[in-house]
């Protein structure tokens, strides 16, 4: 009925249809495992449940809250309404300090307990991760 | 003072001529000969002429550290060694835009002097492209960033160069990857040209080709810098982590290097013209939208300088109003041949459109990765961000098809090719390879089919690629030498990505760490006083899986103005194998956090980057020879 070229045309255009909606698929679908959300400490207060999936925490680094043992270093993350204890073995960047903004990254234990696998680096003494800064001017 | 003054005002003049052009130009296209009124040149060379001095004013002002010129006193300090005090010329916001405007009417005025074969009005034209370009940058340089602002009264110290870019990996690392993003802009201004001079045709896609390559090359070698500083500066300690800006510079880079093939295509075989201009519009366009998100901002990252919103908006209209003048172009002048050539589905071409869709794949997930965050908080004012699995989960299944298309189309013939599956060489060559892959693997105690082929297929390619230096016919010889660098780049990648490892700890000086293989035992402490900062120098010394004792010294460097700490890590790179030890303080603590890793083939991805750079730069001079 149609011409060879008509054909190898059609097999084509349909085969390239196919596999952009196969590749968009799998980029939402793998888009949505890989989220990782920021909160507050005030907002994990107020969450209904605790799901194991990664997240990011944001605030100060509570004055007087930093030890260090060989194995990790805890500390407490304050948004000056809620805090969140964390624990960490990794490396920490150059500007962690106490009274200084930080983000960490990792997963709940529970409503305050938190288990960060990476604390974010900053890069500028005057440079406060947005998130924080939006947490603290909610405050 | 009288430097600001001079570099303020040629500024000025070089707009002025920009304005002048337009007139001059006007006459000339009316005049039916084939060669530029010689007063264009003259003019576009005294604007490359003023934009330099005005350059050289700064840089001037940036070693004199007249702190009357209010970028030299955001961004130097009195103290600053006299390279970075250079190098800070182009380490801000201000500066380096007015480095971008340099390249911008350099490279036009490169182009106006190789193009002389071309038709006169197809040059003329590209020329108006590049200067709306031009102008913009001007309008925001002068309007929003002017870098020659006056201060009164004159502060007697700068507020410093941030010390993480007091570094020489860092000091070329703008102006080489500058030199990336601005070569697209050519490609873009002489893509709209020649859609309106009707020459998009081979002899056009043949003399373009030079300018995807050159700005292809300057592209990859600017990201391997930034790479490498990234490294070892950052304490980061990988070569590639998926950040914001990173991705930037990979998506203009996808874009172009899909570019490369697909002209040669519309060089060759005058196919996929329509395809082509797009990719050459897209490769600039995100060149812009890079330039767009780091300065506005909205990315926040390493390379965020002081944030102005008046900044952002005034990119954004400027991208708009460039992507509009693109569209237009070339969805109402834009009338394409009819392609009347036959395709088969074995070829040579076919094999360059799968290329192109793999590359457009990789760069579609690059940009969901990077742009979705940004989304997601305007509309839903959520904040997110998308971790490293997302890209390895999505690209590198890919890459399996990906490289052994990569060794089959290369061979295969221009129009129709009968390719014959039952070629013994190459099929023995696939088996060897997975055979190969199958045993490292083996010997290392991993397992599984996945890694098994996507090392095999790499392994495939590299030998490929070898056998092919062998041919005596050295046509091609830069996409063998490109490929061959890919090949070995993925290797580099795969094997360093499973052969890593990284101890964390917390240690105090005299203390020893024991892990499983090895020991850490860290001996002492001294402190230095250098030109602007007090260097801490640790010394470690380490006990290898091998029974080896390394010393490494990582440093920490307490710069003073701004008051700042960086640590530097200490790398002891050999043949196979990086060890590399970065050191951090807690302050108020005894306690040094330390990250020891041993990152295999890690000389080998830098390297294989630079043969694949290298490709590009044979195409040049390979054609002198013969």
């Amino acid at each position: 009925m149609y011409g060879k070229k008509v054909k190898l045309r059609a097999l084509f255009i349909s085969l390239l249809l196919v596999s952009v909606i196969l590749s968009i698929f799998l980029v939402l679908k793998s888009l949505e495992e890989n989220v990782i959300y920021f909160q507050s400490p005030t907002e994990i207060r107020n969450l209904s449940e605790i799901d194991n999936k990664k997240i990011r925490i944001g605030g100060m680094v509570k004055d007087h809250s930093i030890l260090i043992n060989p194995d990790k270093i805890t500390f407490v993350i304050t948004d000056f309404k809620n805090e969140i204890n964390v624990s960490y073995s990794g490396a920490v960047p150059n500007l962690f300090e106490e009274g200084k903004g930080v983000v960490a990254e990792g997963f709940l234990k529970d409503r305050n307990f938190f288990i960060a696998d990476k604390i974010l680096a900053k890069h500028d003494e005057n440079y406060m991760p947005p998130e924080v800064k939006e947490a603290l001017e909610g405050k | 003072m009288l430097f600001s003054q001079l570099g303020y005002y040629s500024l000025i003049f070089a707009l002025i001529f920009s304005v002048i052009l337009i007139p001059t130009v006007h006459r000339d296209l009316k005049i039916v000969n084939n060669v530029i009124n010689p007063n264009i040149l003259t003019v576009v060379f005294l604007q490359l002429f003023l934009v330099l001095l005005s350059f050289i004013c700064l840089v001037i002002s940036f070693i004199n550290s007249d702190f009357s010129n209010e970028t030299v006193y955001n961004h130097s300090h009195t103290t600053k060694p006299l390279f970075y005090k250079i190098s800070g010329t182009w380490g801000n916001h201000e500066g380096s835009l007015l480095l971008c405007l340099l390249i911008l009417i350099l490279f036009i005025f490169i182009f106006l002097l190789t193009s002389k074969k071309e038709p006169k009005k197809y040059r003329i034209f590209t020329l108006l492209f590049q200067q709306i370009i031009i102008i913009g940058f001007f309008l925001f340089l002068l309007i929003t960033s002017n870098p020659f602002n006056y201060l009164f009264p004159i502060p007697t110290e700068g507020l410093g160069l941030n010390p993480i870019l007091q570094d020489p990996a860092l000091a070329i690392h703008p102006p080489i990857l500058y030199l990336g993003y601005i070569g697209s802009s050519i490609i873009f201004s002489s893509s709209l040209a020649a859609i309106t001079q009707n020459y998009v045709n081979n002899k056009w896609a043949k003399n373009l080709k030079n300018w995807v390559i050159v700005s292809w090359f300057f592209l990859t070698i600017g990201i391997m810098l930034g790479s490498i500083w990234a490294y070892y500066e950052l304490g980061w300690g990988g070569f590639w982590f998926w950040d914001p800006v990173e991705n930037i510079s990979l998506m203009p880079w996808l874009c172009l290097t899909a570019l490369i093939h697909s002209i040669i295509v519309l060089e060759k075989r005058s196919l996929l013209a329509s395809w082509t201009l797009i990719l050459s519009i897209t490769s600039f366009t995100l060149s812009m939208c890079g330039t767009f998100l780091v300065r506005s901002g909205i990315l926040n990252s390493v390379h965020t300088f002081a944030n102005d919103p008046k900044r952002g908006i005034f990119i954004l209209i400027f991208l708009f109003v460039l992507i509009l003048i693109a569209l237009f172009i070339f969805f109402v002048l834009y009338k394409p041949k009819k392609e009347q050539q036959k395709n088969f589905l074995f070829s040579k071409e076919t094999s360059i459109l799968l290329n192109n869709c793999f590359m457009m794949y990789f760069l579609s997930v690059v940009l969901v990765g990077t742009v979705y965050p940004i989304f997601l908080e305007v509309i839903a004012d959520e904040k997110i961000s998308v971790g490293p699995p997302f890209y390895t989960k999505l690209l590198i299944p890919f890459l399996i098809p990906f490289l052994i298309l990569m060794t089959i189309g290369p061979n295969t013939k221009w129009i129709k090719d009968n390719f014959n599956f039952i070629n013994v060489r190459l099929i023995l060559l696939f088996i060897i390879s997975i055979l190969l892959s199958y045993l490292i693997l083996r010997e290392i105690g991993l397992r599984g089919l996945f890694s098994t082929v996507l090392i095999g297929s790499a392994l495939y390619l590299f030998f490929i690629t070898v056998m092919d230096f062998f041919v005596k016919n050295q046509i091609n010889l830069s996409q063998k030498i490109s490929h061959f660098g890919f090949s070995l780049l993925v290797l580099s990648i795969i094997l360093n990505g499973i052969f890593s490892s990284e101890i964390i700890t917390n240690i105090k000086v005299g203390e020893k760490y024991d892990f499983k293989r090895g020991s850490i035992y860290f001996e002492k402490i001294n402190n230095f006083e250098k030109q602007n900062y007090i260097s801490i120098v640790g010394t470690f010394r380490i006990y290898d899986d091998n029974g080896k004792e390394i010393y490494l010294k990582p440093e920490l460097r307490i710069f003073n103005q701004p008051k700042m700490i960086t640590s530097e890590a200490d790398i002891k790179t050999s043949f196979y194998s990086d060890k590399f030890l970065v050191m951090n303080l807690v302050k108020g603590n005894d306690f040094y956090n330390i990250k020891y890793q041993t990152k295999p083939f890690m000389i080998w991805i830098w390297l294989s980057t630079i043969i694949l750079a290298s490709g590009g730069l044979v195409n040049f001079f390979y054609k002198k020879i013969k």
